[in-house]
């Protein structure tokens, strides 16, 4: 996957570099950290639909997965408060609803403090592409348990394993609504970019969960200390949706389901508010 | 600015036009109107585009108004969450480039603290009505207070200045509501109208102006090359959709608005900016209403919902013969410390009624050297009339 597909070889200033603020870069991500790939995989699918930076509007929470946008995406950026990510791209939304706006978080921000904002955003069915880089941990401050970490692991705050249960964040979004809805895994890194177009095209509330390893702070406590062995992980122990389908639970136990897990198309939010002002203004006229 | 969601297409008239249509029904016009009402009015004569809340008693009125007018006017209306979701949205809506509202009451204004913070620390327009009631927690949720004066100055954590004006009539909520959007746009900062529950829900007389009559300000929009964070005390707001590619956090950021969160020089130079941008104006953000104090003895200084029986009480002292003067703080914060000192000066005592426990007194004491007397007031009960004078008669409390 190099961007450089049609025989023009090794780019000295490759064209998906324009995305990026050149002048933050090397990113600050640690070695082996699954950041990397999906910003890899975001600015060669903007690069892809011929997107340019100013298309979009960029929303991110705090954490190591919001660094993706700020501060390395060249576009308007608003770095939020975290959990908040969502909640402030829809007022962005509401204003500028002909903009792409596209929030990226991890699983701490969007799924823990920030979780009652995911399910609303998704309810909403407000335009915005969001993508929620799961590394199943706090990574940024030093690998607590988050609200996707699996039961029974071991983080500096759950010493003694985890006693709760994970969400299954991309179906808590398919069901609170959303458009469309998506999971997909660092090693898949062509269907997730195949999807994150899909996500940047889609009128309404799109999701695309991306399970990522920290190999830092998550990856040692459970085994797998580098990226590669995560990578493996993600490998072997995914399902693809069709067939995870027909599997039961007890099966699907410490699998990923992979794939598209929603896709519908009810009127997007800002277009309904949209039509409902014009219709008071008519009424108002009479 | 472009349209959004509530606005029409392109041919379609601008939102500017919207509002003007949409005032003919309200301008010149005397009438009967409650005021959180006002305050939703005076949030459109404002060119206010952008309103979301979540409902809460005393407050919920404006946000029943603003549902029926933002679309007439162009404008959204989003009925959030939670109240950290709708001050969120207001902070995106304002970097989208609309002057945005939200309404709240004590338990949400303290849901907002941090989002005050970030607006302060990201130069953010936006204006926050909260309109107080009794606390703490749930409190007395249908009765008045006025017991969020330091939330209001102090509720975010760092240093930052505060905007905040405080109304005591109808009339006011509507004209210091403009005002609140005006200060916001100017100094680039959060601004907050601090009503309180009994100003929100009196219903009294109102003249309501001619919208060309209504001086607006707007923030400094400079050019899309303009430093964005720095360069001057309030730099130009170089919004989104201008093709500068801007970089707004709630981190320590440089002049170009790049994080640089681990240099002492950088937060230093942009937090003191962020202060004395606001502090270096403070003479010119006073705002006090004064009377009888040429010949004053003794002095009530009040403010909001108290200052109504404060200044009955000064009259009725006034026709018994005694020289009481009347101060009403209608700015709060910055704090009004010259005309407080002046009025310290002048007189032996000052009184202090206000529905706390004793919030604005103690700053008044800082400022000046007379006797302070605190006429505090919980409950959810307005002092009358007669607690005012018979503490002035009795010289001490009531």
């Amino acid at each position: 996957m190099t961007g450089n597909e049609g025989g023009e070889g090794i780019r000295r200033a490759p064209s998906h570099l324009r995305y990026l603020r050149e002048g933050t870069l090397p990113t600050t991500f640690c070695p082996g950290c699954g950041c990397g790939t999906v910003l890899n995989c975001f600015v060669h699918t903007l690069d892809k639909m011929g997107m340019e930076p100013g298309e979009l509007v960029a929303v991110t929470g705090i954490g190591c997965s919001s660094w993706l946008l700020s501060p390395y995406y060249r576009g308007d950026t608003l770095h939020t408060m975290h959990g908040r990510a969502i909640a402030f791209a829809t007022g962005v939304k509401a204003v500028m609803p002909d903009k792409r706006v596209v929030v990226i978080a991890g699983d701490g921000d969007l799924a823990g403090i920030g979780g009652n904002h995911l399910i609303h955003g998704a309810r909403r069915n407000v335009g915005l592409s969001v993508f929620l880089v799961n590394n199943q941990i706090y990574g940024m401050t030093g690998g607590q348990v988050s609200p996707t970490t699996p039961a029974g692991v071991r983080t500096t705050t759950t010493p003694y394993g985890n006693a709760e249960y994970p969400f299954n964040i991309a179906e808590v979004v398919a069901a609170a609504g959303a458009d469309y809805v998506a999971r997909w895994t660092t090693y898949h890194v062509r269907p997730l970019m195949r999807a994150m177009e899909e996500a940047l095209t889609t009128d309404g509330f799109a999701f695309v969960e991306v399970l990522s390893q920290c190999p830092t702070n998550y990856g040692r406590n459970v085994g797998m200390p580098t990226a590669v062995e995560a990578l493996n992980a993600f490998k072997e122990r995914s399902v693809p949706a069709e067939k995870a389908c027909g599997m039961q639970a007890a099966e699907l136990e410490g699998r990923y389901v992979v794939g598209t897990l929603a896709k519908r198309s009810r009127k997007e939010y800002t277009s309904v508010l949209r039509e409902a002002s014009e219709a008071a203004r008519r009424a108002d006229a009479r | 600015m472009a349209a959004g969601a509530g606005g029409t297409g392109a041919g379609g008239p601008t939102p500017a036009e919207l509002r003007a249509i949409y005032l003919r029904r309200w301008e010149g016009r005397t009438t009967f109107m409650q005021g959180n009402e006002a305050a939703a009015l005076g949030a459109i004569y404002a060119g206010c585009s952008f309103y979301a809340a979540y409902p809460i008693t005393p407050a919920s009125e404006m946000a029943e108004f603003l549902s029926k007018a933002m679309p007439l006017v162009g404008g959204c209306f989003l009925p959030m969450e939670d109240e950290i979701a709708s001050i969120s949205s207001v902070i995106g809506a304002s970097w989208g480039g609309a002057k945005a509202l939200t309404a709240t009451s004590g338990p949400g204004f303290s849901l907002m603290q941090e989002a005050v913070g970030y607006a302060c620390m990201t130069e953010t327009p936006c204006v926050i009505a909260d309109v107080q009631r009794s606390g703490p927690s749930t409190g007395q949720a249908t009765k008045p207070a006025q017991g969020d004066v330091m939330q209001a100055r102090w509720g975010t954590h760092g240093d930052h200045e505060a905007l905040v004006l405080s109304p005591s009539s109808v009339q006011e909520c509507l004209g210091l509501m403009v005002e609140c959007f005006n200060l916001s746009e100017r100094y680039r900062n959060p601004a907050i109208l601090l009503m309180d529950g009994e100003v929100a829900h009196l219903r009294e007389r109102v003249r309501l102006p001619m919208a060309k009559d209504v001086v607006l300000e707007g923030r400094p929009l400079g050019s899309p090359d303009d430093t964005p964070f720095g360069g001057r005390p309030v730099p130009s707001m170089v919004g989104f959709g201008r093709g500068a590619a801007v970089h707004v956090t709630g981190s320590t950021h440089k002049e170009d608005g790049m994080r640089e969160a681990s240099t002492q020089a950088t937060h230093d130079r942009l937090v003191r900016r962020l202060v004395s941008k606001i502090a270096s104006d403070r003479d010119r953000l006073e705002r006090v209403e004064e009377r009888f104090t040429d010949d004053a003895e003794v002095a009530v200084l009040s403010f909001g919902c108290a200052a109504r029986p404060s200044l009955g009480a000064v009259l009725r002292a006034r026709e018994g013969g005694q020289r009481v003067g009347y101060m009403r703080l209608v700015g709060i914060w910055p704090f009004p410390r010259r005309a407080v000192a002046r009025l310290g000066e002048r007189v032996r005592r000052i009184y202090v009624p206000e529905m706390n426990l004793g919030q604005v007194s103690r700053e008044v004491e800082r400022f000046v050297d007379c006797e302070v007397v605190p006429l505090t007031k919980i409950g959810g009960v307005p002092h009358t009339v007669g607690e005012i004078v018979r503490a002035i008669k009795g010289g001490d409390r009531p």
